[in-house]
């Protein structure tokens, strides 16, 4: 192909501002991405404004691969909201439905049980030894939206890394001799 | 600036935009839906009402649950999740929200439905307030797209007691 030409070209003949407005050239384009980030981490007041389904306990409406968009909010919890949280000694997030809430007359102390759609019971054997209830300091944001297939591709990089690197490696070598 | 590569690149982001562009529309359509729900609940038996051993209330009852939630489906839907929730409040707590009983909906037709059963999980208060507690049956459905946003709303039936003594 020309294209793999043309870059093997450019390559052999560099000069170093040439390289060192690549080089910039790249890192813009990384900030950029790392500045929309946090604008939407802002925008949605979560810690992770987008999410990758990973697992099948929310089937059918959320399969492996869908894209769930979050919103944090001031709201209370409620029933049926759907929850992203945290338990203490898991690093992956879950994403399931709450199914109660008790909410004590001081408003800021709730306690959220939660459970996947698709499962028996509720997530009482997920949480830390001895937890029977999430507070509000678990919780990072409720879904609102969602985008099908569309994170699949994160999970093909995590389970094959070896994807990750060509494709890492790939964009890199277009970065980098990309003639404009 | 005619090789392969630029021309695949090109179609490959215009393919992506439009699709996202397609997305949204779908999903704004859901908005143009103005639905109208409507459900009856009877609590057909209070099975048992106890106190357990840590000393909080249990009940268990049997249920009838009738809804038609067919106007909700719009062409956008993947499916509609609902579930009744008994809602009341303590001394202690402001809000409680138990969930009772839940479902999926994936189909039209089968949103017009009439179920009896009993409560599908527990109804345990924290600590022992449920004698001759009011309450409300709140009817929760969730409608989720097949793509973009989704909506969430309720239907609340006042008007429900628990017994004054345990059973």
């Amino acid at each position: 192909m020309g294209f793999i030409g043309d870059s093997i070209d450019s390559l052999k003949s560099f000069s170093v501002r040439h390289t060192i407005e690549q080089v910039i050239t790249l890192g813009m384009i990384v900030s950029s991405a790392l500045i929309i980030w946090k604008f939407l981490m802002c925008v949605t007041g979560s810690e992770s404004p987008v999410v990758v389904v990973l697992s099948e306990s929310m089937e059918p409406a959320f399969q492996r691969g869908d894209i769930l968009f979050l919103r944090m909010g001031e709201d209370p919890i409620r029933a049926g909201e759907i929850v992203v949280f945290n338990i203490d000694r898991r690093e992956i997030p879950i994403v399931h439905r709450v199914i109660k809430v008790h909410e004590r007359n001081d408003t800021r102390y709730i306690d959220v049980l939660t459970k996947g759609d698709n499962n028996d019971q509720d997530d009482r054997v997920l949480y830390a030894p001895g937890q029977q209830w999430l507070q509000h300091e678990h919780i990072m944001g409720r879904a609102v939206g969602f985008l099908p297939y569309v994170g699949y591709i994160t999970i093909i990089m995590t389970e094959n890394p070896i994807i990750k690197y060509i494709l890492i490696g790939a964009l890199g070598l277009l970065a980098i001799t990309s003639k404009d | 600036m005619h090789s392969f590569g630029y021309r695949a690149n090109a179609l490959l982001t215009f393919s992506l935009t439009i699709l996202a562009l397609i997305c949204a529309m779908a999903s704004l359509s859901d908005n143009l839906n103005s639905p109208s729900p409507t459900a009856t609940v009877q609590i057909l038996n209070v099975n048992r009402f106890q106190k357990k051993s840590s000393g909080d209330d249990e009940v268990g009852l049997t249920l009838d649950i009738s809804a038609d939630l067919q106007s909700l489906f719009t062409w956008n839907t993947k499916q509609v999740f609902v579930f009744l929730a008994a809602e009341y409040s303590t001394p202690r707590n402001s809000l409680n929200q138990v969930s009772l009983w839940d479902g999926i909906i994936p189909l039209k037709e089968d949103a017009k439905f009439s179920t009896k059963t009993k409560n599908k999980y527990r109804f345990i208060d924290q600590g022992s307030n449920l004698r001759g507690r009011d309450f409300n049956m709140t009817l929760h459905w969730h409608v989720m797209p097949k793509t973009g946003k989704m909506f969430a709303d309720k239907l609340v039936l006042p008007g429900f007691r628990l017994p004054e003594s345990y059973r």
